[in-house]
């Protein structure tokens, strides 16, 4: 059997060959897009919206953020109930039929809401501040039914809540401790506390941004300042980049079926939407990578007369016009 | 017959004497580095795959400086924000160049006479290359990393595999980002761009005695 | 370059206008690349 190389030769046999400079065809590549890479940085540069904090978030839509935590509290928010790999609630669980890998995944992003986000944070705010203390021991000591009552008060007053210097106003009602505890978390919020507590949870080191991600992403402001910023799925959103730059735009297949109806609201896919559109990508990388193997596919190369242009040299020589009908990878 | 290519009893038994008399038979250096091509390299298609490897090394470059000063840097430094800008614009030149050779050779057929597998390793690249740029986008620590983290984990979760990638842990995406998926990507470069020099440039699309 | 861009809309298909810019460029290119004649110097024969 020949070697490889042995193959290679045998292949060139009788083609005539032609200098060829690889090294300094490479450096001429290098060095004409360093002028281009150089141009547009300088005259374009490079989009940088400044990062949204839960403290320029509370400061910017108090009552959506007082609304966010309560729902948090409450165990109500899309975080609360989402299921794994956060917790065990089922409201954003994707399966297909048998297929179920977010479930069988598992929880192994362990995020517990109405502890992460509100009650630890109040906990740590409540020392030497008597007002704050009573409040959370009121609301820990009472039972889970009374604990309801206040929470879904408190959320419906929410729906018709005002800002006053700072703080959220609600209508008069029975609300327990909800509003003691909600004003001192905006306060803590308001001051950049909840942002550091939230990553931090009581270690130094932390670059795991999951809990304050979650709580942002759970409330509207985050989700407004996309809109403004034309990042949002409807708008085909993910090959979207702030302001007037490129984005990501090799997705564009994969973020073209969430703007079909099938897997929009309402549609046939809707509830597994995620899950299937990523099924959908991995066949079609899979028919991709196959394409030498698959008929048809493989010979529209053949049909379509780029091949004469990018060759048009040697079939004006050699006289060769028709192509041969399989274009099936064979042995060199 | 060059110097590589002694006769291999000398090396009898020899781990290394065999290991150079397997790249002489498969990579000999005038294959690796050649001098020649054949004529029917006449179309500045061919030029795509070099220049996406140009655009490779830019971006491998700005992204060391990037990576050595820390991903606060570029917020805060005027020379930071370039160099993340020379970065930005050389991962778009990449991708633009890298489709652009994806055209280039589907539309030649680059895939016969044994070049299957050179193919399939370059569809692999593509897809590699999208997940490394997309940790990319999520290192960036500014708005758009924060709004494509909150959207992406869900996609990501259905598919079971937010509970070991997540998107959401700065530090995880940051690590995978500037240290194993370029060790990765280089890495299916190279093989691919040892397969082109093993095999040669693939012939023009014609009639062949089948 | 900060404020968010423009929009083509026709149908399902809603694309930024400079992701539309970079794709018809990128059509374009490859266009011109498989029309444009190669110098003759790099056809010697060896």
């Amino acid at each position: 059997m020949s070697s490889i190389a042995q193959r290679q030769e045998e292949y060139y046999r009788g083609v005539r060959m032609v200098r060829y400079d690889l090294i300094k065809e490479l450096a001429i590549a290098m060095a004409g897009l360093l002028v281009v890479i150089v141009a547009l940085a300088a005259f374009l540069s490079s989009p940088d919206e400044p990062s949204l904090t839960v403290q320029g978030w509370s400061q910017a839509a108090a009552v959506d953020f007082v609304t966010t935590a309560t729902n948090e509290l409450a165990g109500a928010s899309d975080s609360a109930q989402y299921g794994p790999p956060y917790n065990n609630g089922d409201g954003a669980v994707q399966s297909l039929g048998p297929l179920a890998p977010q479930q069988w995944a598992g929880v192994h992003v362990a995020v517990d809401p109405p502890n992460d986000f509100v009650l630890q944070p109040l906990k740590f705010a409540s020392v030497g501040n008597p007002q704050l203390t009573a409040a959370l021991a009121e609301y820990n000591g009472a039972g889970q039914v009374q604990q309801a009552r206040w929470l879904k008060a408190y959320t419906d007053a929410l729906g018709n809540a005002n800002e006053q210097d700072g703080n959220v106003v609600v209508a008069a009602g029975d609300y327990g401790p909800l509003p003691v505890m909600m004003s001192n978390l905006l306060a803590v919020a308001h001051s950049g506390g909840l942002d550091g507590h939230l990553l931090n949870s009581g270690r130094f080191y932390q670059t795991d941004f999951t809990k304050p991600l979650l709580f942002m992403g759970d409330g509207s402001h985050l989700g407004d300042l996309a809109q403004a910023q034309h990042l949002t799925g409807d708008l085909w959103g993910m090959m979207n980049e702030t302001g007037q730059y490129p984005g990501q735009t090799w997705l564009w297949l994969y973020t073209m079926w969430y703007q079909l109806p099938a897997f929009q609201d309402g549609g046939w896919f809707a509830a597994n939407a995620d899950l299937v559109v990523v099924l959908i990508m991995l066949i079609l990388t899979l028919i991709l990578a196959l394409v030498p193997f698959i008929p048809g596919l493989r010979d529209i190369p053949r049909i379509v007369p780029i091949y004469r242009l990018i060759w048009r040299d040697h079939y004006r020589r050699t006289g060769s016009e028709r192509p041969a009908r399989r274009v099936a990878p064979t042995r060199a | 017959m060059t110097s590589t290519t002694a006769p291999e009893d000398a090396y009898a038994g020899s781990w290394t004497g065999a290991v150079r008399g397997f790249l002489a038979r498969s990579l000999p250096l005038e294959h690796l580095l050649p001098v020649r091509q054949p004529y029917y390299i006449g179309s500045w298609v061919y030029m795509f795959g070099a220049i996406t490897i140009a655009a490779l090394v830019w971006v491998f470059l700005s992204g060391a400086v990037l990576a050595f000063f820390g991903p606060q840097w570029w917020h805060v430094s005027g020379i930071g924000h370039f160099l993340n800008s020379v970065h930005f614009w050389s991962v778009q030149m990449f991708f633009v160049f890298m489709v652009l050779h994806l055209w280039g050779q589907y539309f030649a057929a680059g895939w016969r006479d044994g070049r299957a597998p050179t193919w399939m390793i370059g569809v692999v690249i593509f897809l590699v290359s999208i997940v490394t740029a997309f940790t990319g986008y999520l290192s960036q620590q500014n708005f758009d990393a924060q709004w494509i983290a909150v959207n992406a984990k869900d996609a990501i979760n259905a598919t079971g595999a937010g509970a070991f990638f997540d998107v959401l842990n700065f530090g995880q995406m940051y690590g995978l980002h500037i240290m194993l998926f370029p060790v990765l990507v280089i890495t299916l470069v190279a093989v691919h761009v040892v397969q082109v020099r093993m095999r040669g440039i693939v012939k023009p699309i014609e009639r062949r005695a089948e | 370059m900060d404020a968010p861009a423009s929009y083509f809309h026709w149908g399902v298909i809603l694309i930024s206008i400079p992701n539309l810019l970079l794709i018809i460029g990128m059509v374009i290119l490859f266009l011109v690349a498989a029309v444009a004649r190669v110098g003759s110097h790099d056809n010697e024969d060896l």
